[in-house]
């Protein structure tokens, strides 16, 4: 129960502090913010992992498979388009 | 084999780095170096997790990890700017569903061991199955909609609502059996995915397609919960906090959306817009618009001294962003000034027509936002609207029937000028008539706009 409510709390807390940090970013990076906190909540792969590795029967290591799957899609996928949108507003205006 | 403690540790300091990339993103001189700290972050928790005691064989980790690896990465670098909204949508999908997989597995392992999990574990379980499905289908449904796979008008029902409702009672009460029940049955559990996989569905049809940034922004939120509800699961912190980040971003994301549209959350989600059927009391008929050749717009625009740009998705979809750069290069090597005016929603995205002007490589200082703009139209010699509708509509300053009334446009109609780059006369998103296409100081110049663009500079450079 104890651990419970420390996750909890951890959970509100980081919640709010979610909201003072996105409340920052200026409209102009929201493309790329959406897809960098999407390659963020990938994070569920290690979860994916332990359930992949895992000796619990077939089902539960096809499930496992699946998850490691969609989680590296979104984690290699999300910082690499974000990073390719995030190096167009860094890059000075060329020819200037 | 890593103690808990040093375990422990390594999650926290990838969370910390996590927070640090999204301080990060608060410019865009530090953004791309946060992100890549991001990154670190998550190899850290991925290395971390490889030494987990559970994990007894590596072949399918090692075959998950290179599929997924190599589609994510296919689709990074083959994705065009113009299709950033259905990518974000993809991936916020497979977000939930690997969550709804992970929830899964943690339920089959415990069914397979035959240990009762928890109270909590049950039921964040559940929630995670859930959020997760929803998650997955809402953004296959969205990615349909904006890749028009699927009409992106509302899809609606007699008794829709009801529908849903009654679909959500039956889901939490198969959940709330599920819980409960100690004996090994499995029926619930897959009910429970298919219900939620049916809701997620049955939630995104019957939003409109210029709603979708609405929904991705909440879907972005979605796929954090799940995360978070995953780590509930497995008793896992980093999940917690990483998902509880994402969650947040989504919501925020969502209000600031909704707000730039006047419109209240339940409205965008529940409302059906945006299917051509709203109407004002205005109508077109009895009124002519000035059409202008593009000599004529030409010469306008280079003798102009302050121009200001208002890009729509009429601009994506054309792929003129290269095109009007150029542009803009002509103006200012006459002496003009350009700006460009970004609405909170012009695009498909929040932030979309900024990612496709930088693509171009337009400095990202002559980009402005609404409420920096707005006052300065009315010194602007031509406003040049390119592809944008709704956002520059009058009405929603003046006509109180209209649909959009009270939502924030940007004051194109103030210029000395208004040049109206459109494709045709159709209506936009909302499906209502614009009063600014028949005022007396816009012209219209009808086409596809990167043609007209092109156009455009040619005849300029003859000036």
């Amino acid at each position: 129960m104890e651990a419970l409510m420390l996750s909890v709390t951890l959970f509100v807390l980081a919640t709010f502090l979610g909201v003072e940090l996105i409340n920052r970013v200026p409209t102009m990076l929201h493309t790329p913010l959406m897809s960098g906190a999407n390659a963020i909540s990938g994070i569920t792969i290690v979860g994916a992992l332990v359930v992949a590795g895992g000796g619990f029967g077939w089902v539960s290591r096809a499930f496992g498979f699946g998850a490691v799957v969609l989680a590296m899609m979104n984690v290699v996928g999300g910082y690499a388009v974000t990073d390719r949108m995030l190096q167009m507003f860094t890059k000075k205006p060329e020819g200037k | 084999m890593i103690p808990p403690a040093l375990e422990a540790l390594l999650y926290l300091v990838a969370a910390v780095l996590f927070v640090i990339g999204l301080k990060r993103l608060s410019s865009p001189v530090t953004a791309r170096p946060g992100n890549l700290l991001s990154g670190v972050g998550m190899l850290l928790a991925i290395v971390v997790t490889l030494f987990e005691r559970g994990i007894i064989s590596f072949e399918t980790i090692a075959a998950g990890m290179l599929v997924g690896s190599a589609l994510g990465w296919w689709m990074a670098r083959s994705v065009k700017m113009t299709s950033m909204p259905q990518m974000v949508a993809l991936l916020n999908g497979f977000g939930g569903g690997s969550s709804l997989l992970v929830g899964g597995a943690e339920f089959l392992k415990a069914e397979f061991t035959g240990s009762t999990p928890a109270l909590d574990v049950a039921v964040t379980t559940q929630l995670s199955l859930l959020v997760g499905a929803v998650t997955l289908s809402g953004s296959l449904i969205a990615w349909a909609k904006l890749e028009e796979v699927m009409t992106g008008k509302p899809i609606t029902f007699p008794m829709q609502k009801a529908v849903n409702a009654l679909t959500f009672v039956v889901i939490a009460g198969l959940a709330t059996y599920q819980v409960a029940t100690p004996a090994q049955v499995l029926w619930p559990f897959y009910a429970v995915i298919a219900l939620s996989l049916l809701l997620g569905v049955l939630l995104v049809i019957p939003i409109g397609g210029a709603d979708m940034p609405v929904v991705i922004s909440l879907l972005n939120s979605y796929s954090g919960i799940a995360a978070a509800m995953t780590g509930f699961v497995i008793h896992n912190n980093l999940l917690i906090i990483a998902g509880a980040l994402v969650g947040s971003s989504g919501i925020i994301l969502s209000q600031i959306m909704c707000k730039a549209m006047n419109r209240s959350l339940a409205n965008v989600l529940f409302g059906a817009f945006g299917g051509g059927t709203a109407g004002g009391t205005r109508s077109a008929e009895g009124l002519t618009v000035r059409q202008v050749s593009v000599e004529d717009a030409a010469v306008q625009l280079g003798y102009a001294q302050f121009v200001i740009v208002v890009p729509g998705y009429g601009l994506a979809v054309a792929q003129a962003q290269h095109a009007v750069r150029e542009l803009a290069d002509l103006i200012e090597k006459r002496g003009g000034e350009v700006k460009y005016a970004i609405h909170p929603v012009a695009g498909r995205m929040p932030g979309h027509m900024n990612v496709l002007l930088a693509e171009a490589n337009v400095d990202y200082a002559k980009l402005s936002e609404m409420e920096q703009i707005n006052d300065e139209f009315h010194r602007a010699d031509v406003a040049l609207v390119i592809g944008a509708n709704d956002v520059v509509n009058p009405a929603a300053r003046t006509d109180t029937s209209s649909p959009i009334y009270g939502m924030p446009i940007l004051n194109a109609d103030l210029a000395k000028s208004t040049i109206v780059l459109k494709r045709g006369m159709s209506a936009g998103f909302a499906g209502i008539e614009n009063d600014l296409f028949y005022n007396a100081n816009t012209a219209m110049l009808f086409g596809d706009a990167k043609q007209t663009l092109t156009r455009l500079v040619t005849e300029m450079k003859t000036l």
